[in-house]
């Protein structure tokens, strides 16, 4: 079934203009990025740069390597070949020290939010704020962790386990987590999945929201084509372990490649209009 | 729309891990060889990780509250069994011999030098290591050790090294504690039968013990809950699989910890007896 799709609402404009945002360096620069298990390979070469203050939404069927991609960015997993520079520095070449200052200027939110599930959400908060920044009075830390989550908009939650959360939530604090360190780059593992529609806009609102006050660049992960839509600046396509197009999403889409088409419509037509 | 810029490539070259990881002899050749690495690397890392700041003494406080407290109770009834149960069995065989006089010597002996330590060490394999393995195999499936990572927290250093030496130092105390009840369900029953002072049991008992007994029961404890701590941490830590990982994590922490409890203590055993006729 191939129906016609419907005309996607222009993406919101990014904060950095396009001019602006291609004269600076990128913040995240990879180059040939290779990436195996096994015999399973799943990143074949991979190249995508992110520029400051811009959302780049990166798209792929599940189990294309995506998240694979971003915990390489991160320094989570090792890659075979390739490099990747961030924030003007080789991740895969720092020592454990630099690689820990590298990653607390970059957020990262999971996919299963990741929460520590023996502490409530107030030491959720509290526990990379302490282990991160010395000296801090404790006053300064509960304004910190309050600031947090009134941005998540959860600010009643403090004293709630994990477990006592719905998925929405667990998101947001998970988002609110990493906000705690003021990162510059924020990574999104898969933000909206298994969540219903309300909830997944409300998780592309904050996206939004954060990359506004905080002036972040950002790479979301998703195979959710309203959240590319809404809160990308661009949209990288991920086909067999490489970048197969990139660009704005109308531009990625208006095409005929059935390769693209066949994620467009099952998204939009199979599951129904976004 | 954009395409990436055609510029030319210059890539890092391949990572020492992966070019390890390509190396397959066999499947079960290349997982033993793989784990006996995996192994010997986390041990290695725990010392260079241990001694390096910062130190998280507020978790290795709380980790030997968790170790060595709540282990108390199950410490105290298991110890105090252990005593009464040992002195009414060796009786029949020490009274054939007209030698019920030798019995406080003999369950001091049996306690000091090797029950204490080792049985303290199979309860707290059990309980402790099943624990770490299932907390932190669970932490490891659900991404938290992950998002310690993220968040620029040494993980390794948080959970591993605080769990390991909170192990460390509780169970030789647990052990001396195991010893104490022991020996006080050991006196009840004597006295029970025999009216014995308190004082001439204990003089009886410690008469045969030496700084070498002591000395061992202590080394041989300290290795035990070392031998938990580290072998829950590196299977917690190697945990996959979802629940069913969590699940093989926490049994294979108690059946590997005892198994290599159950060989050192052959060993030091040999070490000690070796000692001893110096």
């Amino acid at each position: 079934m191939s129906a016609a799709p419907p005309a996607p609402p222009a993406p919101p404009a990014p904060p950095a203009s396009p001019s602006q945002a291609a004269t600076d360096a990128p913040v995240i620069s990879i180059r040939g990025l290779e990436k195996a298990f096994g015999e399973l390979e799943v990143l074949c070469g991979v190249d995508l740069d992110v520029s400051p203050a811009e959302n780049v939404v990166v798209l792929g069927r599940s189990g294309s390597g995506k998240s694979v991609l971003i915990k390489i960015v991160v320094g989570l997993l090792q890659p075979d070949r390739g490099q990747v520079v961030v924030l003007g520095q080789r991740v895969h070449q720092l020592s454990r020290k630099d690689l820990d200052a590298l990653r607390r200027r970059v957020g990262f939110s999971f996919q299963s939010s990741a929460l520590y599930d023996s502490m409530n959400v107030f030491q959720n908060l509290e526990f990379p704020l302490m282990m991160n920044i010395q000296g801090l009075s404790s006053a300064e830390v509960k304004e910190r962790i309050e600031a947090a989550l009134e941005e998540v908009g959860l600010a009643d939650t403090m004293q709630q386990m994990p477990s006592e959360l719905s998925g929405g939530q667990r998101k947001r604090i998970g988002i609110a987590r990493t906000l705690i360190l003021r990162p510059e780059i924020m990574l999104y593992d898969e933000p909206t999945a298994g969540l219903d529609p309300v909830t997944s806009g409300e998780i592309n609102d904050l996206i939004l929201k954060v990359q506004e006050d905080y002036g972040t660049s950002s790479i979301i992960i998703t195979h959710d084509l309203t959240c590319a839509r809404n809160t990308g600046g661009r949209v990288a396509m991920l086909v067999d372990g490489r970048i197969y197009r990139v660009g704005a999403f109308d531009e990625v889409f208006g095409t005929e490649d059935p390769q693209v088409r066949g994620f467009y419509n099952y998204n939009f037509t199979t599951r129904g209009q976004p | 729309m954009s395409t990436l810029p055609p510029e030319p490539v210059e890539v890092d070259p391949p990572s020492p891990r992966s070019r390890r990881d390509a190396v397959v002899i066999t499947p079960h050749v290349d997982a033993f060889g793989v784990g006996m690495r995996d192994g010997a690397a986390f041990f290695a890392r725990f010392f260079a990780e241990a001694v390096r700041p910062p130190f998280h003494i507020r978790e290795l406080i709380r980790q030997c509250y968790e170790v060595g407290y709540r282990s108390l109770p199950l410490i105290t009834v298991t110890g105090f069994i252990t005593g009464i149960v040992f002195t009414k069995q060796s009786r029949p065989s020490l009274a054939a011999f007209g030698a019920t006089s030798w019995l406080p010597s003999l369950i001091t002996i049996a306690l000091v030098r090797s029950l204490a330590p080792l049985v303290t060490a199979l309860i707290c394999a059990g309980k402790v290591g099943s624990s770490i393995g299932a907390e932190l195999g669970s932490m490891k499936v659900t991404e938290q050790i992950e998002a310690m990572e993220v968040s620029a927290i040494n993980p390794f250093k948080y959970l591993v090294v605080t769990r390991t030496l909170a192990t460390t130092l509780m169970v030789p105390l647990l052990a001396l504690y195991f010893s104490f009840v022991g020996l006080v369900g050991a006196y009840m029953n004597i006295h029970g039968q025999e009216a014995a002072s308190l004082a001439s049991f204990l003089k009886s008992g410690f008469s045969t013990i030496t700084f070498l007994d002591v000395w061992s029961s202590m080394s041989k404890a300290i290795a035990y809950g070392f031998t938990i701590g580290l072998i829950a941490s590196y299977k917690g830590f190697r945990a996959t699989s979802g629940t069913q990982g969590v699940g093989r994590a926490a049994n294979a922490s108690v059946v590997l910890a005892m198994f290599v409890i159950f060989i050192e203590e052959v060993l030091i055993v040999q070490i000690v007896t070796f000692l001893r006729d110096l």
